[in-house]
């Protein structure tokens, strides 16, 4: 593969994307001592920064860190954690676990698709909430589980579910 | 496999015997002549590209002691081991890993385009398989048609992995990885783009080692057929230096068999108007290559020149080091010069519009399928050259044809711009186009008569080698690269000024064309490639002529209509450009 530091950029990455923040990613990857076997640390660090892996920043990885596209492309696709897309201001995961699922998550989360109007790994058109549906948590006590951002919801159950959504939404109209 | 390694003793199906403790339970199996059948391995040592992902599970044996069975191509050996390929259990378990396969695997061989070359298929015969056992969900990604080369079909990706290798590790070119996870994996290109937004080469060798069609060639044999059957085309046929030293074997004749005469026969039979040879083209290219070689070095312009025969390396170079486009010569390759003398020369020659000549390569190549579409060699409303087929397509229309290719007589090329030197033959193997255009510049340098036409230090199927010429008194110093990864070795050389040659030959699959990603399958036995080598080195001693300035034709062609080798006209009919390309 071709080293680092010895890689051509021929088109500029996008303009959409701030600048600052590029800026920003290419500090913590050059304060690294080596770039072999970090990708996954740094791609966690670009969606720090970003709030999502857009295309030109896993590129902008591929060069910095001298491998294929491609390569970036295959980890971000394999793990749940990245996403590709913007994301919501809330992130409400619901946990498919064996315990959760045998609990009716998969009803939960069909519920929740239809009064969000929206399909896994969506963002609401308010741009408000993403919905995902995640592999087990370590909460299986409290199954069935949703999440909100860092907020855990146990032994969920489906008629509870406007009024999660509620706060969320109720949050914004008193702000 | 003496070099002090520790011996172990085993035993494998009751038969004993001792193998060193490197090696895997597939390798002694196969010293003990147990056949272990596998699908994801493969091991093409040679051209260093051992594929050893243990993800199929079809080589599961058991071993004494172990509960669990183990993959054979990845177990090592160890100390007293037993081993049973050929228990119930484990002929079970190989069995059900390929019905597993078959369970995600669309029901269409028929009508597949690896039929009856599938490695999948054959593993199902070969292992009895009978009923699809599992139905269910199946993968249903649509066909990636977008290139005028590769064909992907994720639906019949097994997730083997050969492709990944051949495409990381040995052409390193990064395009295809894993893609997702779970029953949705499939390999692709990065963001899952299409694979002719993607930096691919076409090089082929993905194709070349898939054992299923997830990856094929476009297929273009419909078009020729087409193009052969309409009474107001006149349609020429080339065929590229590698085809007689192979497509032999699709008509089951041993590898490294030269048939030439018997394809100009069946060439002639199929109906096309005229069979000339792409050897004529690579003669004209070592007249233009040489000369600006020569140029090169006498005006201190861009040392180390490179060859550009390749299509694969060419847009390798335009995606991976667009900083070093001054680097390669500017000639067109040997199949695009024929076709542009076949639109010109000969057209005017026999007084046919130009428009109505259609010229079909046979190739052993796949990125010549995608050169042949490049914008700058498709000008004069009229393509250089029309349709690109590989040996295997032509193999398919001659079995189409009802023509009995073993038992055909043999038949010489269509005359003119039939006659052809040693020189272009060996075009067809790694060392070849360097080897011939020594030939030339040595007499054209030195005004001396080249003695021996062999140069052993530039022959071999190593993926880098070196060698000094001494030319009068100046020494040529060459460079010899096939494998893209070697190509990438040789370029960095370049961009970081360290290169000592004067004049580099790239090709970009393993072996040159001999082992080109358009080839008969050879199914992991590499042993194939080398013999076509050694028969392509055969066919150069057979030939009257052996450099490419004593061919009368090529003179001909010169005096009558082109002028002087890297002149005016030939600038402008036989040379292109490049352009810097993304790399995704």
């Amino acid at each position: 593969m071709t080293k680092p530091g010895t890689i051509s950029v021929t088109k500029p990455v996008s303009e959409e994307l701030p600048r600052e923040k590029f800026d920003e990613l290419e500090k913590f990857i050059d304060s690294m001592e080596t770039t072999k076997g970090v990708l996954i640390e740094i791609l966690h660090k670009a969606q720090d920064i970003f709030g999502y892996l857009p295309r030109d920043v896993q590129l902008y990885i591929a060069r910095k860190l001298g491998i294929p596209g491609a390569e970036v492309f295959g980890v971000v696709s394999f793990y749940s954690y990245f996403t590709t897309k913007p994301r919501g201001k809330h992130t409400i995961s619901v946990c498919m676990g064996t315990a959760c699922f045998v609990r009716g998550a998969d009803k939960i989360i069909e519920k929740l698709k239809e009064k969000l109007g929206i399909e896994s790994n969506e963002i609401t058109e308010d741009g408000l909430f993403t919905l995902k549906d995640v592999r087990c948590i370590g909460a299986c006590g409290l199954a069935p589980v949703v999440m909100v951002g860092d907020k855990v919801y146990g032994r969920v159950k489906e008629e509870e579910l406007d009024e999660i959504i509620n706060t969320y939404k109720n949050q914004e109209v008193t702000l | 496999m003496s070099e002090n390694k520790e011996m172990v003793k085993i035993k494998i199906n009751d038969q004993e015997l001792t193998v060193p403790e490197s090696i895997t339970i597939l390798e002694a199996a196969q010293e003990a002549g147990v056949r272990i059948p596998t699908l994801c391995h493969l091991d093409l040592h040679d051209l260093k590209m051992v594929n050893q992902t243990a993800s199929c599970r079809v080589c599961m044996v058991e071993t004494l002691g172990r509960n669990t069975l183990v993959p054979a191509c990845v177990t090592k050996v160890t100390e007293g081991m037993e081993i049973r390929t050929d228990s119930v259990r484990a002929i079970k378990a190989r069995r059900m890993a390929v019905e597993l396969l078959l369970s995600n695997h669309p029901n269409e061989c028929f009508t597949c385009p690896k039929n009856l070359e599938c490695e999948l298929q054959s593993l199902a015969a070969e292992l009895g398989v009978r009923e699809i056992k599992w139905e269910g969900e199946r993968m249903n990604y649509p066909k990636d048609l977008s290139s005028n080369a590769i064909v992907k079909d994720a639906n019949k990706c097994i997730y083997c992995r050969r492709c990944e290798t051949m495409c990381n590790e040995v052409q390193t070119c990064g395009i295809l990885s894993g893609i997702g996870r779970g029953f949705e994996a499939f390999v692709g290109p990065a963001f899952n783009i299409p694979m002719v937004e993607s930096s691919c080469t076409y090089c082929g060798q993905c194709v070349a080692v898939c054992p299923t069609a997830a990856l094929t060639e476009v297929n273009h044999t419909a078009k020729v057929w087409e193009a052969i059957h309409d009474p107001d085309k006149h349609v020429v046929v080339q065929t590229a230096p590698a085809i007689r030293v192979a497509i032999g074997e699709i008509f089951g004749m041993e590898p490294g068999t030269i048939v030439t005469g018997k394809l100009v026969t069946a060439l002639k039979r199929m109906g096309f108007d005229g069979v000339f040879d792409t050897d004529f083209g690579a003669d004209l290219t070592i007249m233009e290559e040489a000369k600006e070689l020569i140029y090169r070095m006498e005006n201190g312009k861009t040392l180390p020149m490179l060859t550009s025969c390749c299509p694969a390396w060419v847009k390798f170079i335009e995606h991976q080091f667009p900083e070093l486009l001054e680097v390669p010569s500017t000639c067109k390759s040997p199949h695009i010069m024929f076709g542009t003398i076949a639109k010109t020369y000969y057209a005017e020659k026999n007084g046919i519009d130009p428009n109505n000549v259609v010229v079909v390569s046979v190739m052993p190549c796949i990125a010549k399928k995608a050169e042949a579409k490049r914008p700058e060699l498709t000008k004069d409303e009229h393509n250089n050259v029309d349709i690109v087929v590989t040996t295997r397509e032509l193999g398919d229309m001659i079995k189409e044809a009802g023509i009995e290719f073993e038992n055909l007589p043999d038949s010489e090329y269509d005359r003119p711009l039939g006659e052809t030197t040693g020189a272009s033959v060996i075009f067809g193997t790694t060392g070849g186009v360097i080897e011939a255009a020594v030939r030339t510049v040595y007499e054209w340098i030195t005004g001396e008569e080249l003695k021996e036409v062999e140069f052993s230090e530039l022959r071999g199927i190593d993926g880098l080698r070196e060698a000094t010429v001494d030319i009068g008194d100046r020494k040529l110093r060459i460079g010899i690269a096939n494998g893209l990864g070697n190509a990438r070795i040789l370029l960095e050389q370049i961009r970081e000024n360290k290169s000592r040659y004067d004049a580099i030959e790239i090709m970009a699959c393993p072996g040159g064309c001999i082992g080109g990603g358009g080839q008969p399958y050879h199914h992991g036995n590499d042993e194939i490639v080398k013999k076509r080598q050694e028969a392509i080195y055969r066919e150069d001693r057979r030939k009257k002529i052996r450099k490419s300035h004593e061919n009368p034709e090529i003179l001909k062609l010169y005096e009558e209509y082109l002028g002087e080798p890297f002149g005016e006209k030939a600038h402008e009919l036989l040379h292109t450009h490049y352009e810097e390309r993304e790399r995704i």
